[in-house]
């Protein structure tokens, strides 16, 4: 069974919420506890049917005021699949907060308000999506009841957002689109009988129907050097192992590989899951690995194969999200942590602030505000050994952190160099 | 979940698997192990003796193994806790030959710190806080790790995996650290600490399924047994012990039950079942209707009872 993660976007009161309870309901993945609670609370609140969104507000602030404020993270399972829902805020002001969340995914459901059509935010957050490469959208038109379950507005809002995908830039995604009413339980989990001209997938059978090939971008293997495994004891006492994640590919005994930053070269020796030897560890693995050779690998060094090696620079130029309300500004110095490696990074230009709504107009400016997105190029205090955010997600992702208030401030996606 | 993609560990030959959910969901937490050790100075396991933090010490041997594992555990113990889980808990570390530091709520009352509850709903699940952040401050640990899942409550379904504390243990849900990605940010200031939480992705299923395929021992009240109990407000309360608060009128009778959650006996109900191996429990869990903490009492003192709590410093 694999895990699917998965990301909403949408704008205040599109119904995000909602939606995640409805797949909840519809899946019966709600225990009756938990249902009674929200059928106890929404009496309460005077309302004539059940507030799904208090299955996912979790906190008080989000209750009283009926908004998401953090990423709730919600569990269910299929027979095919399990599913981790990260939902999202959908005010402007939380946008941090959604790049937190999809950080993570491998598809995205984008709500948008069958009444109000695509928005400025619709823009926003399908740009958010592109800048994190999320190969699979389900774009949900929801509130379907409110508007007679109209053909005609569907198919105006499809056309417009059809208009939004020609201007961007990453042509590997794919979109489906769904007209639903998550209040009445229409094409989320169950087929409507009151859309027959619909006769495309619900929610969950897209969702369902994806393989692995569909949600993941393999790329080349990459190996960064976690923790160094000493034990020291009689019966392990020369072992020198390099404990890791394996990021894209996979890494097999016998390789040929290079540690960075040194490059020296050596081969794979033994890879250990625990107490068992393996041949090969596949993508996502946290395994020890062991070298032919006797040779110095630290914390933050990278192992990777002979002849894939990334880019080692001490500068770069990426689209930077920023998170904090104290501005970035060019000079100013941050932590970037790429991986586990951390170095002291310079703001060297803000090239621009990239406008979110596809307009095309890019601003120059001196500084970034909360939830700005911009080009920016940085300089380090040493190397570290990356790779284009589009032909690699882990390699190619760093995020900012104040070296005063220890905050992470920002998220990064490397461009070039 | 029907079946539990097993890793095929013929010697030397096979390839780690992960796109199962068990698979997928262990290597995060050892990944989230590892950064623990490499990030903090003085790290610690939060270690109850119930089936979450067992499971973790099983993760974090994974995690280190060939080498032990790089911290203590800490059990901050109520008093009221089971006997099988506290003589489960010391062989244990005794097998694995782990160090086990246990602080007692009993000296934090004794010292007049806190204020032992009284009625029918008494509980000193509350109280571990104040025993908790004062143990944090006596050892100066700067990360903790516990077994907390998101799935167990809609407050902790929005915490962090690395979840900062302030210098008096407390949370704020407002001010949490975006976390990307694979990236944790354990950059901290003297004073502060961060909760760390391996299995936050895991439901109770999963940790279950885990048990199961690992073949971990976990302590006997977990099983079908008979005991001694009786009910109110629908819920199984233990009659066999000081603990718990009863009412002469409240009817003591044997019945088979078994226990989902085990925290503080006074706030932990036991539910009837006679799944008595872990086969049986796994299947019971796959098909109940009620939730793990519909059986924990201290939840349902308030709609926000552990938001509050984590704002106190509780883990």
């Amino acid at each position: 069974m694999e895990v699917l993660k998965i990301a909403t976007a949408g704008s205040v009161d599109d119904g995000k919420s909602t939606l995640i309870g409805r797949i909840l309901y519809d899946t019966k993945s709600l225990t009756d506890d938990k249902l009674e609670a929200i059928e106890k609370t929404s009496k309460q609140k005077g309302y004539d049917y059940l507030d799904f969104s208090l299955a996912t507000d979790g906190l008080v602030a989000e209750r009283e005021q009926g908004i998401t404020i953090d990423v709730a993270h919600i569990y269910f399972s299929t027979a095919t699949k399990s599913y981790i829902i990260a939902d999202t805020p959908g005010h402007v002001e939380y946008t941090r907060n959604m790049v937190t969340g999809a950080s993570t995914s491998q598809a995205a459901i984008i709500l948008i308000d069958a009444r109000k059509g695509v928005i400025e935010q619709t823009n926003r957050h399908f740009f958010i999506n592109n800048l994190l490469r999320i190969k699979e959208v389900v774009v949900a038109i929801n509130k379907m009841d409110l508007v007679d379950y109209s053909e005609e507005k569907y198919n105006a809002i499809k056309a417009d957002f059809e208009a939004l995908m020609s201007k961007r830039d990453y042509q590997n995604q794919k979109i489906t689109f769904v007209p639903v009413s998550a209040l009445k339980g229409d094409n989320v989990v169950r087929k409507s009988e009151n859309m027959p001209w619909y006769t495309g997938p619900s929610i969950l059978d897209r969702l369902e129907a994806l393989g692995k090939q569909d949600i993941f971008n393999v790329g080349t293997p990459r190996f960064p050097v976690q923790f160094v495994i000493r034990p020291k004891t009689d019966e392990f006492h020369d072992f020198r192992g390099y404990a890791g994640k394996v990021y894209g590919g996979e890494l097999s005994v016998g390789d040929d590989v290079v540690v960075l930053p040194s490059q020296t070269k050596s081969k794979i020796k033994d890879i250990y899951f625990y107490d068992k030897k393996y041949q090969t560890a596949s993508r996502r693995s946290s395994v020890t690995i062991t070298l032919e050779d006797d040779i110095n690998v630290s914390r933050g060094d990278m192992i990777v194969k002979a002849g894939e090696i990334p880019t080692i620079d001490k500068q770069f130029t990426a689209q930077v999200c920023w998170m904090d309300t104290k501005e970035l500004t060019a000079g100013a110095k941050y932590i970037v942590q790429h991986g586990v490696n951390k170095v002291l990074a310079k703001v060297d230009t803000i090239h621009h602030k990239i406008n979110p709504d596809y307009s095309g107009i890019n601003e120059d400016v001196l500084g970034l505000g909360v939830n700005d997105i911009a080009s920016v190029s940085f300089k380090l205090n040493k190397p570290i050994f990356y790779d284009a955010f589009k032909n690699h997600r882990t390699n190619g992702s760093f995020i900012l952190i104040d070296t005063q208030t220890n905050n992470t401030v920002g998220a990064g996606f490397i461009s070039q160099n | 979940m029907e079946t539990i993609e097993k890793i095929e560990h013929i010697k030397g030959t096979a390839v780690i698997n992960n796109t199962a959910s068990i698979n997928s969901l262990e290597n995060e937490a050892i990944y989230i192990f590892r950064e623990v050790a490499a990030q903090f100075e003085k790290p610690v396991l939060l270690f109850s003796g119930g089936k979450d933090s067992i499971t973790l010490v099983r993760l974090a041997q994974k995690a280190f193994y060939p080498a032990k594992i790089p911290f203590p555990l800490m059990h901050i113990d109520t008093g009221h806790n089971f006997p099988e889980t506290i003589e489960f808990r010391d062989r244990l570390v005794k097998e694995l030959g782990l160090e086990l530091i246990i602080r007692n709520v009993q000296d934090s009352i004794d010292q007049g710190k806190v204020k032992e509850e009284s009625g029918r709903y008494s509980s000193r699940n509350q109280l571990q806080t104040t025993t908790l952040l004062d143990a944090i401050e006596e050892f100066k640990f700067d990360a903790c790790i516990g077994g907390a899942r998101r799935d167990e409550e809609k407050a902790r379904a929005k915490e962090r995996i690395f979840s900062v504390r302030d210098d008096f243990g407390q949370w704020d849900e407002k001010k949490q650290r975006p976390e990307l990605f694979d990236m944790l940010n354990g950059e901290i200031e003297l004073g502060q600490n961060v909760r760390v939480f391996p299995i936050s992705n895991w439901t109770e299923l999963d940790v279950w399924s885990y048990i199961e395929k690992e073949d971990i021992e976990i302590p006997s009240i977990y099983f079908a047994h008979t005991r001694a109990t009786f009910v109110r407000d629908g819920m199984i309360w233990t009659a066999d012990d000081e603990v718990v608060f009863r009412d002469d009128n409240e009817e003591v009778v044997d019945r088979v039950v078994r226990f989902r959650t085990v925290g503080d006996m006074s706030c932990t109900a036991a539910v009837l079942s006679d799944a008595a191996d872990i086969t049986s429990v796994v299947r019971e869990i796959r098909a109940s209707t009620i939730s793990e903490r519909g059986a924990r009492i201290d939840d349902k003192r308030s709609e926000a009872a552990m938001e509050k709590r984590k704002q106190q410093g509780y883990f």
